[in-house]
């Protein structure tokens, strides 16, 4: 194997296309556990997000109506959490698994007119001079937009939650939601917004799927990628920045496959393709190791909040 | 505007029964308004979806044959989440119980037990199944109970781990030589086929498992300490220690139980039904059964009867696309639907709802 640049440079780009739903994703769902919901329901959000993306985007022959679809499509998946969660207090493991029953089957209705058809990709960004350095020119200067978004929404939540009067509201929530109540903090409200923003972002990174990463519609195209977001939250701490780190790490892990098939490495196809779930369970059981006791999990996570008045 | 609850003064046994019942009446409402924006009649639908299946003795048996499978996997599950533990990988474990159990029947394939009879291979098979969905589960159990790694996370992502493992055996190793190179395996002889229960038909011995499984459960919940350790390390773990047991025993002790019928399903399901092994053997018998356990609000004569409903739904949307051409992931829509109309009416059947206009909370 001699080293070149190109082959390189053209690994690296495929695994941020591989990083960015996950990132999204992830993000997302940590704002939500942030305060003190667990939404098992990302991969059903981020299905209808792909569905309801390309739909949209090839009807209208637009990227960004697509996009926009698909960041509703989530939203409205998490209002049906939401409901279920914060207005009637049922139990959010049960109504995540709900979410991803149903999302998967009404993203296959909502697919299946459009199942073969295909469409351009979001078009890449692309700086004369820039984009075409070495190594590094498309992987810094000629990402598609949803990539540099992604990072913008990393950087902006990682600010909003640290940083601002509303984010450490949010956290508190989390922490503590009988203490919210009691200072006068409208703790559903901010649960609901919360919620809301987790399936915005999970629509988006779907609909990032089927408009971006593999420019067509095909039923069950997240395979697992919500569940993956959903440990990288665990993995991230529910920091956001951490969840970048690990957003690459797993991207990577998804492109060995296709490294690994070009080389022509004799492993059956179905063993690379399990690699991303058996990387999931390892990065799990390294982190409880290393954890104490999962002190690092927002304390009112998954309990439900009932007012009393 | 707010929505407030408020609980109910007193628990009504009658309101607990009826919730799931006015749940599958809402679902049913909601799906006959889908497939009227679908542009199909809704009333129609409704025939071909729930009453012709149950108007013919051959579609009676497909519905017993699909219930059993759910039924089995339900009432593991109604251990496991008694016990608060998050088990959603039975479709895993479906498949390594499957696949353990249909190895030995492959191993025993045309006559190699000649020399000592073939009358142990199929009771083998069904413990092989067993043990296979035992270990598999044990693999989130352990995690969980001494690491205290989620196993959510970890018993789903192993749900996949089996898919692809499974596809690889039977395009690999397992592969019938003499298939034309088609993805499956030899036929299992008839010393390691489930038989038959009524000749012509399609209910295998295998759908007896079930029913027993509920009596047994029934029993082991009611009457056992096992039964009342399950629920107390379910609601108050803290207690449970207190009171003197092992709650880690206990969680392994769920797990077990789970995973082994899982694997009884699923060997049940290539010796009874399929009769070889396939590159998929479920159609997503592990996640519907989630969807039964609640139905059946984690009893075993519940399970029982939510195990039916939801094979119907199956049968009748195998045959809503020959006959109304609707997609088959109405089907997984509708379930999805009813789950969340479930798990709303468990909550209206405790809690009042009040709505109240002004500052939200």
């Amino acid at each position: 194997m001699t080293f070149d640049p190109q082959q390189l440079e053209a690994v690296l780009v495929i695994v941020v296309t591989a990083a960015t739903p996950l990132l999204m994703a992830a993000v997302g769902e940590l704002v939500a556990e942030r305060s003190g919901v667990l939404n098992l329901g990302v991969e059903g959000m981020m299905i209808v997000g792909a569905a309801t993306g390309f739909a949209a985007a090839y009807t209208t022959d637009s990227t960004i109506v697509g996009a926009i679809a698909g960041t509703l499509g989530g939203a409205v998946l998490a209002a049906i959490f939401a409901f279920l969660t914060l207005g009637l207090a049922a139990n959010q493991v049960a109504s995540g698994l709900a979410l991803t029953i149903f999302g998967r089957g009404v993203a296959n209705l909502i697919g299946a007119g459009f199942v073969g058809l295909k469409r351009a990709p979001a078009p890449h960004l692309y700086i004369p001079g820039l984009s075409d350095i070495p190594l590094i020119g498309k992987l810094v200067f000629g990402e598609d937009p949803f990539v540099y978004f992604a990072l913008i929404l990393t950087g902006g939540v990682a600010y909003w939650l640290m940083r601002t009067r509303a984010g450490l509201t949010l956290r508190a929530v989390g922490d503590n939601h009988s203490s919210g109540h009691s200072l006068g903090v409208p703790v559903r409200r901010v649960r609901l917004l919360a919620v809301l923003f987790g399936g915005a972002c999970a629509g988006l990174a779907g609909s990032y799927l089927s408009l971006a990463y593999t420019p067509f519609w095909s039923p069950d195209m997240t395979a697992g990628r919500g569940w993956i977001a959903l440990a990288l939250v665990v993995f991230a701490s529910w920091k956001p920045w951490r969840a970048l780190a690990g957003a690459v790490l797993f991207g990577g892990v998804d492109v060995l496959r296709l490294v690994f098939q070009t080389w022509g490495v004799p492993i059956a196809p179905q063993f690379l393709a399990s690699l991303p779930y058996l990387t999931t369970i390892a990065v799990l059981v390294v982190l409880s190791i290393r954890d104490i006791r999962g002190a690092a999990s927002p304390a009112s996570l998954g309990v439900p909040f009932i007012p009393d008045r | 505007m707010r929505i407030d609850l408020e609980a109910r003064p007193k628990r009504s046994t009658l309101r607990e029964i009826l919730s799931p019942v006015a749940a599958l009446i809402v679902a049913i409402i909601v799906g006959g308004i889908v497939v009227a924006i679908m542009g199909r009649s809704p009333l129609k639908a409704f025939m071909v979806y729930f009453v012709d299946p149950l108007s013919q003795f051959y579609s009676l048996q497909a519905i017993a044959v699909k219930a059993s499978p759910l039924i089995l996997i339900a009432v593991g599950l109604a251990f496991c989440y008694r016990a608060n533990l998050w088990n959603i990988g039975a479709e895993g474990q479906f498949i390594a119980g499957g696949a353990l159990g249909g190895w030995l029947g492959l191993v025993t394939h045309d006559g190699a037990y000649q020399a000592i009879g073939g009358w142990w291979i199929l009771p083998a098979m069904m413990i092989f199944g067993i043990i296979g969905g035992i270990v598999y589960a044990m693999i989130p159990a352990v995690l969980r109970v001494w690491l205290n790694v989620s196993e959510i996370l970890t018993s789903l992502m192993l749900v996949y781990v089996a898919q692809l493992g499974l596809d690889w055996l039977v395009r690999g190793p397992w592969k019938d030589p003499h298939g034309f190179n088609f993805p499956v395996t030899v036929n299992f002889d008839p010393e390691a086929t489930l038989p038959i229960l009524f000749d012509g038909g399609t209910l295998h011995l295998g759908c007896l498992f079930a029913p027993v499984a509920v009596v047994i459960a029934a029993i082991v919940f009611s009457k056992t300490i096992f039964g009342f350790q399950v629920r107390l390390v379910g609601s108050s773990p803290k207690a449970a220690r207190f009171g003197g047991f092992d709650d880690k025993r206990v969680a392994l002790a769920a797990f077990a139980i789970s995973g082994g019928l899982a694997g009884l399903a699923g060997i049940a399901e290539v010796s009874g039904k399929i009769g070889q092994v396939l590159t998929s053997i479920s159609p997503g018998y592990g996640f519907s059964a989630i969807i039964v356990a609640f139905l059946g609000r984690l009893s075993p004569v519940g399970i029982f009867i939510g195990g039916l409903v939801l094979a119907v739904t199956f049968v009748g949307g195998e045959d809503a696309q020959i006959a109304l051409q609707l997609p088959g992931d109405l089907t997984l829509a509708f379930q999805g639907i009813l789950l969340i109309c479930v798990l709303a009416a468990d909550v209206l059947a405790r809690y009042r709802l009040r709505f109240r206009l002004g500052a939200a909370s």
